[in-house]
């Protein structure tokens, strides 16, 4: 499996003496990628996953065996406290099939921070998990859940064969409940990702074709739907690569390089923490094990928020995956297509 | 080797290596219709799909289809958009009937 992405440089055949590092790209821009807050831990529990998605960034899937301990997740719940931290969103694999996952949710809320779920709907069916939108409901969780298409050839070539029906299903007992329902206050946020080899469309126009359709076709609402570029590494990387569209996409995110999403990037506002305890400075850089600057604490128990609020974000080709075009961040595009 | 060569949609600005400023003045023309204005880009999109299958130009396929995706549209949508460019091809070709018709009926008692 394909992890990161070569240099970029021999990738593209750029011509000599072109200027497509990144940090090299922001230097040109006069900028530099460091952090202006950290608002957000993002929790990546584990790998362990009900779907095995072709675009997944992770890896994950239903034979993967890595998971955040209790012990580990003990120790999320005291940096959470220690530091008040504002927003825990927590992600995989599918979140729910760790054993604690209930649990850091109980333990989050009570210290009064809002916690962001990424919920793959289709966990849902999954035995044990029926009763999902009723827990999301009575600890108030945003709730972000995938869904590339409004239609099934699409979502199933990408989430696999019998995705969409579940998800429809999944997203109609959310409904039920109150998710994504005006003035209900429990949020319902989708998110779109392309499926295949090309950047998303602009935002504000796939949302509101997602709205019209969901609503005509299957009577679902939500609130917002979130755009995200399919990052080139790991199993997407592998797609590329077997459908020989690497080099093109991968000049097409240098190419697409929009300096106004630098500011919204979601390395600026957050901290990842892996199944370990290990930090880094988002989940791409998680999964390519790269981890935060060496100069600051490697892990959860040793983590203080001054310490990594104004750090330098550790950077790779990657990262262009996240300033192309509009942007991508874990809340969708960041900047106005340019 | 192939009169048509897939690389050679990114050397297009190579035509701009004679006469740039006839190239310049081209590509920020085509580059402003192909902004938001009465039409969408999503709606201008395909109409260039359209248009390039009309005029059969395989760059300009493979350009609008990549377009027609990130502007959001579909394969449904952008199928409609090539029986539209094929049928007026088509309708074209057959009006073109009376023509023979007005030339039969000339040379014909």
């Amino acid at each position: 499996m394909s992890k990161a992405l070569p240099v970029m440089q021999e990738t593209i055949n750029a011509p000599p003496g072109a200027v497509i590092g990144f940090d090299e790209k922001l230097a040109a821009h006069g900028m530099e990628l460091r952090a202006a807050a950290v608002d957000t831990l993002q929790v990546n529990v584990g790998k362990l996953c009900n779907q095995t998605c072709k675009h997944c960034h992770v890896d994950a899937g239903p034979k993967r065996k890595e998971i955040m301990t209790r012990e580990t997740v003990e120790q999320v719940i005291h940096a959470v406290r220690k530091f008040a931290i504002p927003t825990v969103d927590i992600t995989g694999g599918a979140p729910e099939l760790n054993p604690s996952f209930r649990y850091l949710i109980r333990e989050s809320r009570k210290l009064g921070s809002n916690v962001i779920v990424r919920h793959n709907l289709t966990v849902m069916f999954e035995p044990g998990q029926e009763d999902l939108p009723q827990f999301f409901r009575k600890h108030a969780i945003d709730v972000v859940s995938s869904l590339p298409y409004f239609l099934e050839q699409q979502t199933d070539a990408q989430r696999g064969r019998g995705v969409f029906e579940k998800s429809i299903e999944a997203l109609r007992r959310l409904n039920a409940v109150g998710y994504g329902v005006e003035d209900s206050n429990l949020v319902l946020n989708l998110v779109y990702n392309p499926v295949g080899a090309f950047l998303p469309p602009p935002q504000a126009s796939i949302e509101a074709d997602f709205k019209r359709e969901l609503m005509n076709r299957y009577d679902i609402v939500f609130n917002h739907l979130y755009t995200i570029t399919n990052m080139p590494i790991n199993r997407f990387l592998d797609y590329l690569r077997r459908s020989g569209n690497e080099e093109r996409y991968l000049r097409k995110l240098v190419e697409a390089f929009n300096p106004a999403t630098v500011d919204g990037l979601m390395c600026r506002n957050l901290v990842s923490v892996d199944w370990t305890g290990r930090l880094y400075d988002c989940d791409f850089n998680q999964m390519l094990e790269v981890g935060v600057a060496p100069e600051l604490p490697q892990t959860i128990a040793d983590f203080d928020p001054e310490r990594f609020s104004r750090r330098r974000i550790m950077t790779g080709s990657h990262c262009f995956g996240c300033t192309a075009g509009a942007g991508s961040s874990c809340g969708g595009a960041v900047a106005v297509n340019s | 080797m192939s009169y048509y060569e897939e690389v050679d949609l990114d050397r297009f600005a190579d035509i701009g290596k004679h006469r740039p400023d006839l190239f310049e003045k081209f590509m920020a023309w085509y580059q402003a219709c192909q902004e938001d204005g009465a039409l969408s880009r999503r709606e201008k999109a395909l109409i260039g799909l359209a248009v390039a299958h009309a005029l059969q130009c395989p760059y300009c396929i493979d350009a609008f289809s990549q377009s027609c995706l990130e502007s959001g549209s579909n394969m449904e949508q952008m199928t409609e958009a090539i029986h539209m460019a094929s049928a007026i091809r088509g309708g074209a070709a057959l009006i073109h009937g009376l023509q023979a018709q007005n030339s039969v009926n000339k040379v014909s008692m």
